[in-house]
């Protein structure tokens, strides 16, 4: 997978302790095996949202070894906006085979359709929308727990929320009043009609996420690693050029050798230039990089200082 | 005293694993600068991100505390309201910081961070005290610490993290630092020394200008001490609590498939060892069945056969079908004697009060029991350190209470064992997280 030798792997000037990296990926793996054990433990009917990207892949490593393969105890959600990059959806669907976990896929345009989501226009993000159609999920099947593969590292809103996150039967956040979390004694009580949001992977950072990519071989969509693709510039960010995301006037379109640092909705996600080829190249480039991983690819961020924290005020996950 | 021997070497004599990253917390009051510290070891071991920096850049000044003030309600208000987890590294170590409130009104959230974490840093505002004044009347005037700085410190020690650190910040404002130093620690000294906190340093910083945050800031204010970055690249994670026997609490129980797991027709228990440490052969008992077996097989956490110690998760396969259930215990045999009724100290964290005679749910590991509050036995005064009399607790005080539980559990003091001696309380009506209860020796305070 990577031919570069173990000597070259620690060589550049780093601000992570390579050496130290199995240790803290023990220790990191090994919390989150405890809270999905406790999730499946604690709750009724709790639900693993699963995209197909690489924070859900490495959580569904995690959960293959905390339950045994072939054996996860709860179904895997997704909430398709419609605006998918076809390889990451066709991984997803494999993956969800391979294992044989039941999928359930619930989309935006069948909210629209219902009349329950209405655009301002043809042309808006889907992506806010989702929460529309995760809580009619939620209300469908009554889940009480939604593993989700969010880090406290992507975002400021994020880096406050608890491993265990109460909503209310509006399925909103209540950020000023969460429940203290003390030691590993989850309070998991509910009311009918709330659930809760569960994040494993709280603790990990995405270099983390990378070097155990890396380490277990975990199996990503295609496009995670270097591929050509049409783009264009766009306030300092590489747009995809697609159906959904045309060029605008008076903008070229190039080939780039690119990869996504995330993926998301085709209309809110970016690529960032690279070569790395695989997990290891991708670690050595997360390394020395100097943006966020949000910053360097969400369009949708970029407009609030708060609009992670409003989006889950309203039910985003 | 003066301000360098004030301060207990920290580079002799810790031993421990600084392999793994280490959780530590910043507390102390609002506007001590807690945020700005954090802001501060962000950017100085260039953690922060360009895109990261260019957000909390105001008028061309940088505002290192919007680095974590990550709420609207906090940017708003301008205070920290809930715990802010950073991730960092140095050449040596990852870190895993809980940015917690100041505010009083917001203790729980400091508690929370405390809960997991190995060190705290509680920060000191030189600017705040009253350090200067010397004499009256020919008598040396009292030098009180702020409230917030006593209660986090009181707080950090009960949960028994294992190295509290006070950072003395804003000296930089301060004309005469040096003297300002000096008398600062040796207030810090004299109360820990009241409160029997061991103090794993005392660095003078300024937050502001960087000065012995990463970086040793040479010849200032008689301190020859590391940074504190240095400190806590040398501090050890928490120690699991050595010398009990082997106690596990249930928190999954595998049912029979055609698994290798269990190919014998056994179900395996899942959970984390709580203390000692467990491998086949063990005879184990049932809490609360009584019912006694031996362990025939034990996985760690990811399945693999191996013996495993506490603090990390296991798979227990007995050698009989015994009735056991998520929230039962497996206990070494004779070790523990159970019990109905319990003097705990608790953090009460709830807006509404504790009162004697209500019931609440307490959990422990990972089982559920009623909890009736037979008494109050007092109140600690955060300011005097004296007990006091108390018929109820408020949100945010600390007190000990005599806890009647509806069926009996294997405890041990706190100060003995983390994971036997401590319970949370929850309202059994709104179901919000109450308490953090810490179980004492049982003769202490019956």
């Amino acid at each position: 997978m990577n031919a570069r030798t173990e000597s070259e792997l620690l060589a550049p000037p780093m601000h992570s302790p390579a050496h130290l990296s199995n240790t803290h990926l023990d220790a990191l793996e090994e919390e989150t095996i405890f809270i999905l054990r406790e999730v499946a433990a604690a709750f009724e009917r709790p639900t693993l949202l699963f995209s197909g990207g690489k924070d859900s892949l490495v959580l569904l490593k995690c959960a293959e070894k905390a339950f045994g393969a072939g054996r996860i105890p709860y179904p895997l959600l997704m909430i398709d906006t419609g605006h998918n990059f076809p390889e990451v959806t066709a991984y997803r669907d494999q993956r969800a085979q391979e294992l044989g976990a039941e999928l359930i896929v619930r989309s935006v345009e069948d909210s629209m359709a219902r009349g329950t989501v209405r655009l301002a226009h043809p042309g808006e993000s889907r992506n806010a929308h989702q929460s529309v159609t995760l809580l009619e999920a939620i209300e469908e099947f009554r889940f009480d727990a939604l593993i989700g593969g969010a880090r406290r590292d992507e975002e400021k809103a994020r880096a406050k929320e608890r491993i265990f996150s109460h909503r209310d039967s509006f399925g909103q956040w209540q950020p000023k009043d969460q429940r203290p979390e003390l030691w590993t004694l989850f309070n998991t009580r509910l009311a009918p009609g709330e659930h809760f949001r569960v994040f494993p992977i709280s603790n990990w950072t995405e270099l983390d996420v990378w070097q155990y990519i890396e380490r277990e071989h975990v199996g990503l969509p295609s496009i995670y690693y270097t591929h050509k693709r049409e783009v264009v510039e766009r306030r300092g960010l590489l747009v995809p050029v697609t159906e959904l995301t045309p060029p605008r006037d008076g903008e070229t379109v190039q080939v780039r050798d690119v990869r996504f640092r995330t993926v998301g909705d085709i209309t809110t996600t970016c690529p960032v230039e690279s070569l790395a080829a695989d997990a290891g190249d991708v670690v050595l480039e997360t390394l020395s990089v100097d943006v966020s991983e949000r910053g360097a690819t969400r369009m949708d961020d970029m407009t609030s200082e708060a609009s992670m924290e409003k989006r889950k005020k309203d039910g985003y996950f | 005293m003066s301000a360098t021997t004030t301060a207990t070497p920290v580079t002799a004599d810790i031993h421990g694993d600084t392999g793994t990253a280490l959780r530590f917390i910043t507390c102390g009051s609002v506007d001590d600068g807690k945020s700005t510290l954090i802001g501060r070891l962000l950017v100085d071991s260039k953690t922060v991100l360009q895109d990261q920096l260019a957000g909390v850049q105001r008028g061309g000044e940088t505002d290192l505390a919007l680095l974590t003030d990550g709420l609207s309600a906090e940017r708003e208000q301008g205070i920290t309201i809930d715990v802010a987890y950073r991730y960092f590294s140095t050449a040596r170590r990852k870190f895993i910081i809980g940015d917690a409130p100041g505010h009083e009104q917001y203790t729980r959230n400091m508690v929370t961070a405390a809960s997991a974490a190995d060190a705290a840093v509680v920060l000191v505002d030189a600017t705040k005290l009253a350090w200067a004044a010397e004499v009256e009347d020919g008598t040396v005037v009292k030098r009180e610490l702020l409230p917030q700085t006593r209660r986090h410190t009181l707080l950090a020690h009960l949960l028994r993290v294992q190295s509290i650190v006070f950072a003395v910040n804003k000296l930089d404002a301060i004309d005469d630092a040096g003297l300002a130093f000096e008398r600062i620690s040796t207030a810090l000294s004299v109360f820990a020394e009241a409160a029997g906190v061991e103090v794993a340093g005392i660095v003078p910083i300024s937050a502001l200008k960087g000065w012995n945050v990463a970086t040793r800031h040479a010849d200032w204010v008689g301190y020859e001490g590391p940074s504190l970055l240095e400190l806590l690249e040398q501090l050890p994670v928490t120690v699991q609590d050595e010398a009990v026997p082997f106690a596990f609490p249930v928190q999954w129980v595998e049912k029979f498939s055609s698994s290798a797991d269990t190919s014998q027709g056994r179900r395996v228990f899942w959970g984390r060892v709580a203390a000692g440490h467990v491998e086949p052969g063990q005879r184990v008992t049932v809490l609360p069945s009584n019912q006694t077996a031996t362990v025939a097989q034990v996985l760690s956490h990811t399945r693999q056969p191996k013996a495993v110690h506490a603090g990390h998760s296991a798979g227990i396969v007995l050698d009989r079908e015994l009735d056991v259930s998520r929230g039962d215990w497996l206990l070494a045999p004779g070790a523990f004697e159970p019990v109905r009724e319990i003097t705990a100290t608790v953090a009460w964290l709830d807006d509404e009060p504790l009162v004697a005679g209500r019931v609440y749910w307490a959990l422990q590991g990972h089982r559920w029991v009623k909890a009736k509050v037979a008494r109050i036995v007092d109140r600690v005064n955060i300011t005097t350190l004296e007990s006091e009399p108390a018929t109820q607790l408020e949100a945010n005080s600390i007190g000990d209470v005599v806890l009647a539980l509806q069926q009996p559990l294997a405890v041990l003091p706190f100060t003995q064992s983390r994971a036997l001696g401590s319970l949370v309380l929850v309202d059994t009506a709104t179901h919000k997280t109450a308490a953090a209860v810490l179980v004492q020796p049982a003769a202490a305070k019956a």
